[in-house]
């Protein structure tokens, strides 16, 4: 067994720079690294490139990165939650680039497979197809998207043993499992750390091999951004 | 009368197939999953991870940990499976996915559609929109016919930029059922007690009326 456990969140953001590309998993406020967020405001890392579907809200999530201007670049799906966000935006203050959801994950995939780019027909005829390469296949038309180059990958799981295995809850799985697969250094947070053997082979999400740094994160809020309800009758 | 969007919703749910897997779009297209036909099985698929998606949970069982791509706070249902986005998108890009249903701003006689940004104003972005509509098989647009200022959405050319090029088969307004055609916007059906003329004056774009156009059954 090779053991990826750190003992705490500031070991495991080791080596992280002003400058670098980071990816964040999450969807919404679903399944992000809540301590690796903390602790990357605290160290006040700057002119980062982030990619992750959203951008958090206004006080939590990457929203926290946004107010205290560290993120020079965003790559996203989806930044409709966050004011502050659009407000950078439309002012220029903050460089954006918008893509397909389903191209940000295969992106991700590609990028831990080995895949230097491949061919989407998301966003074919629109802007995001500007510049980028585009071809047929079988009477349908395609853009050429490549994989990103993260230095780090940050990626919230449920369960993780000290081998790195991850596991995921919910929908909280979201991009967390592809990124984790891109990162040059990837850094697991996990609500629960087991000894290897513990986890159940046949239900490991995340293979250990992707993860270089693990440790147990503390006093998640998982909060909820949209709390949809039915009365009990 | 013009239908609310509880009308859209009902009208939508009778397109659907049994043995169905369905995506349903944030705002009307959500509201589908209420009115689905008796005697039909179909299952909902959010791109953020769920196959088998099911209503909102009772207060005070909500888990932060299952929402659907709307961020909202979801349940899932018997047989119902999750996953990672990559394989969210395979099923969706690979057309394992049936139908999509999802708003727009604008619809194009072409069947182009926009609704993920106005320039200088509003750029929310594109979520799962463009994956979808570049890959499904059968694309139902639920959208008003007309914007705030009652100026026509169903247009012979989209002006903002846009999600998907010769997409759109079917849309589903307040007004009207339409088909994309070669030849323009077919009338398929038209809301209870709305005239055709009412649909044309609400429709920039080529409307093709071909003899007496039903009104919609909605219950």
């Amino acid at each position: 067994m090779i053991n990826k456990v750190v003992n705490n969140v500031q070991e495991a953001l080791e080596g992280v720079e002003d400058g670098m590309t980071f990816m964040l998993g999450g969807f919404g406020l679903c399944g992000i690294p809540e301590n690796s967020i903390t602790e990357l405001v605290r160290k006040k890392v700057k002119d980062l490139t982030c990619i992750s579907n959203n951008a958090g809200v206004d006080d939590f999530g990457l929203g926290l990165l946004l107010h205290q201007r560290q993120i020079k670049k965003m790559v996203s799906s989806y930044v409709g939650e966050n004011d502050e966000f659009e407000r950078q935006m439309l002012s220029g203050e903050l460089e954006v680039e918008l893509i397909p959801q389903g191209t940000l994950a295969e992106r991700c995939r590609a990028a831990g497979a080995g895949i230097p780019a491949f061919y989407t027909p998301a966003g074919y005829g629109t802007e995001v197809a500007e510049g980028k390469e585009t071809r047929e296949f079988d009477g349908k038309m395609y853009v050429l998207e490549k994989a990103f180059k993260p230095d780090f990958a940050f990626v919230k799981a449920w369960k993780g043993d000290t081998a790195g295995n991850l596991i995921f809850k919910g929908t909280a799985r979201n991009f967390n499992p592809m990124m984790a697969m891109a990162g040059k250094i990837t850094v697991a947070e996990v609500e629960e750390l087991v000894p290897a053997g513990e986890l159940d082979p046949n239900e490991i999400h995340t293979p250990g091999i992707f993860v270089q740094r693990i440790f147990e994160g503390k006093d998640y809020e998982k909060r909820i951004e949209q709390r949809t309800v039915r009365p009990k009758n | 009368m013009a239908l609310d969007k509880i009308g859209i919703a009902k009208r939508i749910a009778q397109e659907l197939n049994d043995g169905w897997y369905v995506n349903l779009g944030i705002g009307i297209p959500t509201l589908v999953a209420n009115y689905v036909p008796a005697g039909i099985q179909v299952e909902f698929q959010s791109e953020n991870g769920i196959l088998g998606m099911g209503p909102f949970p009772f207060d005070g069982e909500e888990d932060a940990d299952l929402i659907n791509a709307g961020k909202q706070t979801v349940t899932l249902l018997d047989g119902a499976s999750l996953f990672d986005s990559a394989m969210s998108f395979a099923m969706i890009r690979g057309q394992h996915v049936q139908l999509t249903v999802l708003g727009a701003m604008e619809v194009a006689e072409n069947g182009d559609i926009a609704n993920w940004k106005i320039p200088g104003k509003m750029v929310k972005g594109m979520g799962g929109a463009m994956d979808l509509v570049a890959s499904a098989e059968n694309i139902i647009v639920a959208m008003m016919h007309t914007n705030k200022k009652g100026e026509s959405k169903i247009l012979k050319r989209c002006s903002l930029p846009l999600t998907g090029v010769g997409c759109v088969k079917k849309i589903v307004t307040n007004l009207a059922v339409l088909e994309v055609t070669p030849e323009g916007f077919k009338l398929i059906e038209r809301a209870p007690g709305v005239s055709v003329e009412e649909i044309q004056n609400a429709t920039e774009g080529t409307l093709i009326v071909d003899g007496e156009i039903p009104e919609m059954k909605i219950d």
